[in-house]
């Protein structure tokens, strides 16, 4: 008798918790979905290949070995517009450092990027994703977003939003291979 | 003589024959206390006679409407409604096949007459089909959908003769208030059929400028003499009434002025029979009603839910879920009309658990019944006219 | 657990109301009633038998009826609120400041009031979920704590039963024994031919038919519940794909969250019907509402990009096939669907501009500048060009003098430019934008006329992957059949013994649908003559039967 019990008892319990558990799972879930990054800290970077604006192939996978400061832009962007001079600044500081800038232009005109890097006097290699695939693979969605990529191909941060220049030098620091 | 008008033509025959069917009924009903003299038989044998050919009259207006139109007559709120009251009279039919209860038909009959007559207040004209309704689904769904509904709506019809019979009606109570609430209602809707009319035979029009929600400078006409105006309007035809309020920006004053012309037309019209009878609409009834077999009301309202409950989720929530899915990418968008289906279909699922589990029977049952064709009716009006969404065709 | 010993000797569990072997009232209150509740064949309901833990008062909770009709209620009640106002799915705003001042705007302080309880995102708030969440726990508890005593009851039910169960069934005959002998056997037959399934010991015969659709409930629930399952998937990674992309003819894209595909617009065609060519039936209907939209859809061409090329390399794409989305039409590849669901017409592609000398009017030329790829110089022969200096395809205006652009999509396109022409060979500067023409370094001779524009449409496509659907499906059409079995068929049953003192008691019982069993109880009086039997239930018949038999 007391044995049956007892069954039962395990059985009951079992059978709520597991539901409790499945359900309290679901609502979280939901609730932080659009949070959630497919992308995230330490996945390894897609790689990619796309064309600068003086024709020139750029491929992720050049660069293994270095850090990669992947920063993603557009011409109608202020914060991007803002960082910049900065950016370039520090990308003659680190580039002989190990660590490399690329900036990926989503998907505008030649004419627009090529007045804005003159505009701009901008040296890192600047480069265009003209169909979004490259924006696409790295689930990109509001600009500026920077991808910080380390020696060893993975992701070590995503930044979104505008960066101070004492930001970009820390951040360029963080990547730089050992 | 086109097909359409031959449609139109058909439709109105099938309307004449209910009219008949229900005199029929009403003396085959109003006969001694059993239902059994062969006089009541007879009559009862004619009114059912009557309203099978005016039930073929009705799927001929449905057929060469589908021939005409090249689609499916439910594409509208005219052409939803009307073939809703049609399977309502379908359903109607059967169960008298089932129980040979012509008091049904008494009560039941009017009803489709009434939501036939509310059908053809709204645009007749055959519409081509917009690209979300290209597509099979369309009969498959809608028709499903109505077929479930018309049998559910046979409950209510039970349930309103349950309780007409046995609501004790010289005592004040809730119960009675509320049954001639539900009397008043049908008026009510025989108001919105006579404001219409009688505007329309006028050929009434008035147009107006106004400022959206939107704060968009847009135009109305109304068919209606304008009680209420539009946010910050301007009336641009001359000669006609001056609102007497205006509404913000949010309310539709034209929808508002209808439903505020059809309560006016439906509480004189409802006052009118009140002094005409001296008595409450269910206490002119009530004679007529006791002739009924309370039991046998419980049992084919249960029934008519049992029938229609598996036909109307597989038409108004399956098919309409798969129909979803192929045109909008989702089977569900919690839009208003999806909703209120969901909301029909909790509450009739509501109804059977508290019968078969709780022993709701007779007149908590009857009430729940007609409850339940409330529902179906907000879905059909409210929603479609006034809620609006992805799914208001009207 | 104290067990109920019946007269007859068996063991019942505590809470059973009927012997489970002969069918004895068991508790005095089953005893007082006239008709006794045949729900669930009079066997304990499990939640009744154990409630000492919390564990088990928890599982009495969720196997309530009462309990699962009331939350069925709420969350009607809920699902109605939420249809006031429109949802924040279909609010035209995107950024949570812009929806809450969109309520505001639009439907004032209730607007308000109903954003900020949270009531404009109803359907995805965690209390709803919640409800259903509960909802779904219910139909499991309640489920496995009915459908097994009823199993089990159903199982092993006798054929004889007491007299006091044969008394207590709704349908109940009590009388003269007229054939004798003869009663079972014919009784048995015309159960037989009936469809019945018939079991006779004992001096009893029970006729049983219909037993499985006391099941249906319990599929329909299993049906509900995994249709519920199957939308708690879609809380999985890799499950669930909604994504939109908006693409202009001409263009090729990457299709977001899809890997490796891209799709290119041909073209997209809006149809309306005409009057003249539609059928005249749709006159009227025309001239009512103005333009009634016939079909639109995107002819897209569908590329893959082959296994060893990345991301951004579009020289190598292969094509995978051709078709036109339409709505209802959706291109299907790969478990992905894409379906047609916006569109935007005329949006610029081109503009055409005249260089003219503002005096004279004369036109030096012509240029085209092709907005998505515009060019750095036009030569418009004749010693004149124009340089385009910058461009801002969404113009919003000047910050400290320079003109800004607010998103890369050419709404309002704006030019700088300088136009070099053989009379004002040092360049004149101009910003030219739409119904805007600024000159900043003074007065110029010459300026850029506006002809004309070409446009192209942009159509909305839905990007969809569900690899719940099928479940859901299932789910569906379980529920389907178990709704169906429980509906159009009923359980019926008809028990017949000859009573210790030589009389003959009938009973019959169904869970639904008393008109039918009645029928077959007729028949079966009538070919085995046995005695009448009483509706216990309908006391407007019995009334009339008491009037007859005293009248008579």
């Amino acid at each position: 008798m007391a044995r049956t019990k007892q069954k039962r008892l395990i059985i009951r319990t079992s059978i709520l918790v597991v539901l409790v558990a499945a359900i309290v799972y679901t609502i979280y879930t939901s609730a932080t979905k659009e949070k959630i990054e497919v992308l995230g800290i330490g996945d390894e970077a897609p790689n990619f290949k796309l064309v600068d604006l003086d024709g020139e192939e750029h491929r992720l996978s050049d660069y293994k070995g270095q850090g990669v400061f992947l920063n993603f832009w557009g011409t109608w962007c202020k914060p991007c517009a803002k960082e910049m001079p900065a950016m370039d600044r520090q990308y003659e500081v680190f580039k002989d450092q190990g660590v490399q800038t690329l900036a990926v232009n989503i998907a505008q005109s030649d004419f627009e990027v090529q007045r804005f890097t003159d505009q701009y006097g901008l040296d890192f290699p600047v480069v265009i994703d003209k169909t979004k695939s490259v924006m696409e693979a790295y689930n990109i969605n509001p600009l500026p977003t920077t991808m910080l990529i380390n020696s060893e191909g993975k992701i070590e941060k995503i930044i979104t939003g505008e960066m101070t220049e004492q930001d970009i030098a820390s951040f360029m620091e963080l990547i730089k291979p050992e | 003589m086109t097909l359409v008008s031959i449609s139109g033509n058909l439709l109105f025959i099938a309307f004449v024959c209910y009219l008949v069917a229900t005199l029929f009924f009403g003396g085959a009903v109003k006969g001694s206390k059993t239902e059994t003299t062969n006089f009541e038989k007879r009559w009862g044998r004619i009114g059912i006679v009557v309203t099978i050919i005016g039930f073929i009259s009705n799927l001929g207006y449905f057929v060469t409407r589908w021939i005409a139109a090249g689609h499916a007559p439910v594409s509208n709120l005219f052409e939803f409604t009307t073939a809703f009251g049609m399977m309502i009279v379908g359903a109607f039919i059967l169960i008298y096949f089932l129980y040979k209860t012509p008091l049904l038909g008494l009560f039941a009959l009017p009803i489709a007459i009434i939501i036939i007559g509310f059908a053809s207040m709204f645009p007749r004209d055959i519409n081509p089909l917009i690209p979300a309704l290209k597509s099979y689904w369309l009969y498959i769904h809608v028709i499903t959908a109505a077929l479930g509904e018309s049998i559910l709506a046979m409950s209510a019809v039970a349930g309103l003769i349950y309780l007409t019979k046995n609501i004790d009606l010289t005592k004040k109570s809730k119960q009675r208030f509320w049954l001639e609430a539900v009397m008043f209602t049908l008026v009510l809707t025989l108001g919105f059929v006579a404001a219409s009319s009688t505007f329309k035979f006028m050929d009434y029009e008035a147009s107006f400028n106004y400022i959206d929600k939107e704060q968009k400078a847009e135009e109305i006409t109304y068919d209606m003499p304008p009680i209420f105006g539009m946010n910050e309007y301007e009336a641009l035809t001359p000669g006609t009434m001056e609102p007497l309020a205006e509404t913000p920006p949010i309310v539709n004053a034209k929808k508002l002025t209808t439903v505020t012309w059809s309560l006016i037309f439906g509480i004189v019209l409802y006052g009118l029979i009140r002094l005409i009878i001296r008595k409450p609409i269910s206490a002119l009834l009530q004679p007529l009603a006791k002739k009924a077999n309370s039991q046998l009301m419980d049992e084919i309202g249960y029934r008519a839910v049992l029938i229609g409950f598996p036909v109307f989720t597989l038409g108004a929530l399956i098919f309409a879920m798969i129909w979803a899915q192929e045109a909008w990418s989702r089977f569900w968008g919690w839009d208003p009309k999806e909703v209120w289906a969901l909301i029909t279909w909790l509450f009739y699922a509501a109804f059977l658990h508290l019968r078969l589990s709780k022993g709701w029977q007779g007149e908590k049952s009857a009430w729940l019944a007609v409850i339940g064709f409330i529902i179906i009716m907000f879905n059909l009006i409210a929603v479609n006219l006034i809620i609006a969404g992805l799914h208001s065709y009207a | 657990m104290n067990k109920i010993i019946c007269a007859c000797g068996h063991e019942n569990p505590e809470g059973t109301v009927l012997c489970g072997n002969c069918g004895r009232p068991l508790t005095e209150e089953a005893e007082n009633l006239k008709l006794v509740d045949m729900r669930y064949e009079g066997s304990a309901r499990r939640s009744q038998t154990y409630n000492k833990s919390i564990v088990d008062k928890i599982w009495n909770f969720f196997s309530s009826v009462r309990v699962g009709v009331w939350l069925i209620v709420i969350i009607l009640v809920a699902a109605a609120i939420g249809t006031i106002l429109p949802q924040v799915l279909y609010v035209p705003a995107t950024v949570e400041a812009d929806i809450a001042a969109y309520y505001e705007r639009v439907y004032g302080t209730f607007g308000k009031i109903y954003y900020e309880l949270g009531l404009s995102d109803l359907y995805g708030s965690w209390w709803f979920q919640t409800l259903i969440g509960m909802l779904g726990i219910s139909l499991i508890v309640a489920s496995l704590d009915r459908v097994i005593p009823l199993y089990k009851s159903l199982k092993k039910q006798r054929t004889r039963r007491h007299e006091s169960f044969m008394k207590r069934q709704r349908l109940f005959a009590i009388g003269e024994n007229k054939l004798g002998e003869e009663t079972l056997t014919r009784s048995e037959q015309k159960l037989t031919e009936l469809g019945y399934h018939v079991k006779r010991e004992d001096g009893a015969v029970l006729g049983e038919r219909g037993r499985f659709s006391r099941w249906g409930p319990y599929i329909n629930h299993l049906g509900l519940i995994i249709f519920l399952f199957g939308v708690m998937l879609r809380a999985l990674p890799g499950f669930y794909v909604d994504e939109t992309m908006w693409i202009r003819e001409g263009e090729t894209r990457a299709i977001p969250e899809t890997p490796g595909f891209y799709l290119e617009s041909k073209e997209f065609i809006l149809e309306t019907y005409d009057k003249d060519q539609a059928d005249d039936v749709f006159d009227e209907a025309i001239d009512r509402v103005g333009t009634i939209a016939s079909n639109y859809q995107t002819d897209v061409v569908l590329y893959k990009k082959p296994e060893d090329a990345l991301p951004g390399q579009t020289d190598k794409l292969e094509e995978v096939k051709k078709d036109s989305i339409q709505v209802n039409e959706p291109l299907k590849f790969d478990g992905f669907a894409v379906y047609q669901m916006d569109f935007r017409l005329d949006e610029l592609r081109t503009m055409h501009f005249d260089l003219s000398n503002k005096a004279s009017g004369e036109s030096l030329g012509e240029l085209s500048i092709d907005l998505v790829e515009p060019e750095t110089h036009y030569d418009l022969g004749n010693g004149a060009e124009v340089e385009l200096l910058r461009y801002y395809p969404d113009f919003s205006g000047f910050e400290d003098g320079e003109p800004q652009t607010k998103s890369p999509v050419p709404n309002n396109p704006a030019f700088l430019v300088k136009m070099t022409t053989p009379e004002t060979p040092e360049g004149e500067t101009s910003f030219v934008a739409i119904k805007q023409t600024v000159e900043p370094f003074g007065e110029n001779e010459f300026k850029l006329e506006f002809k004309n524009v070409d446009t192209r449409d942009v159509s909305g496509l839905t990007i969809r992957k569900d690899k719940t659907l099928w479940i859901l499906a299932l789910g569906g059409l379980i529920f389907m059949i178990g709704v169906a079995q429980g509906s159009y068929w009923n359980h019926r049953r008809i028990w017949i013994h000859e009573t210790k003192d030589g009389r003959l008691a009938v009973a019959a019982h169904t869970n639904k649908n008393w008109l039918n069993v009645k029928k077959d109880l007729d028949a079966v009086t009538e070919a085995a003559s046995l005695p009448p039997y009483d509706d216990q239930q309908d006391l407007e018949a019995l009334e009339e039967k008491k009037d007859g038999e005293k009248s008579s």
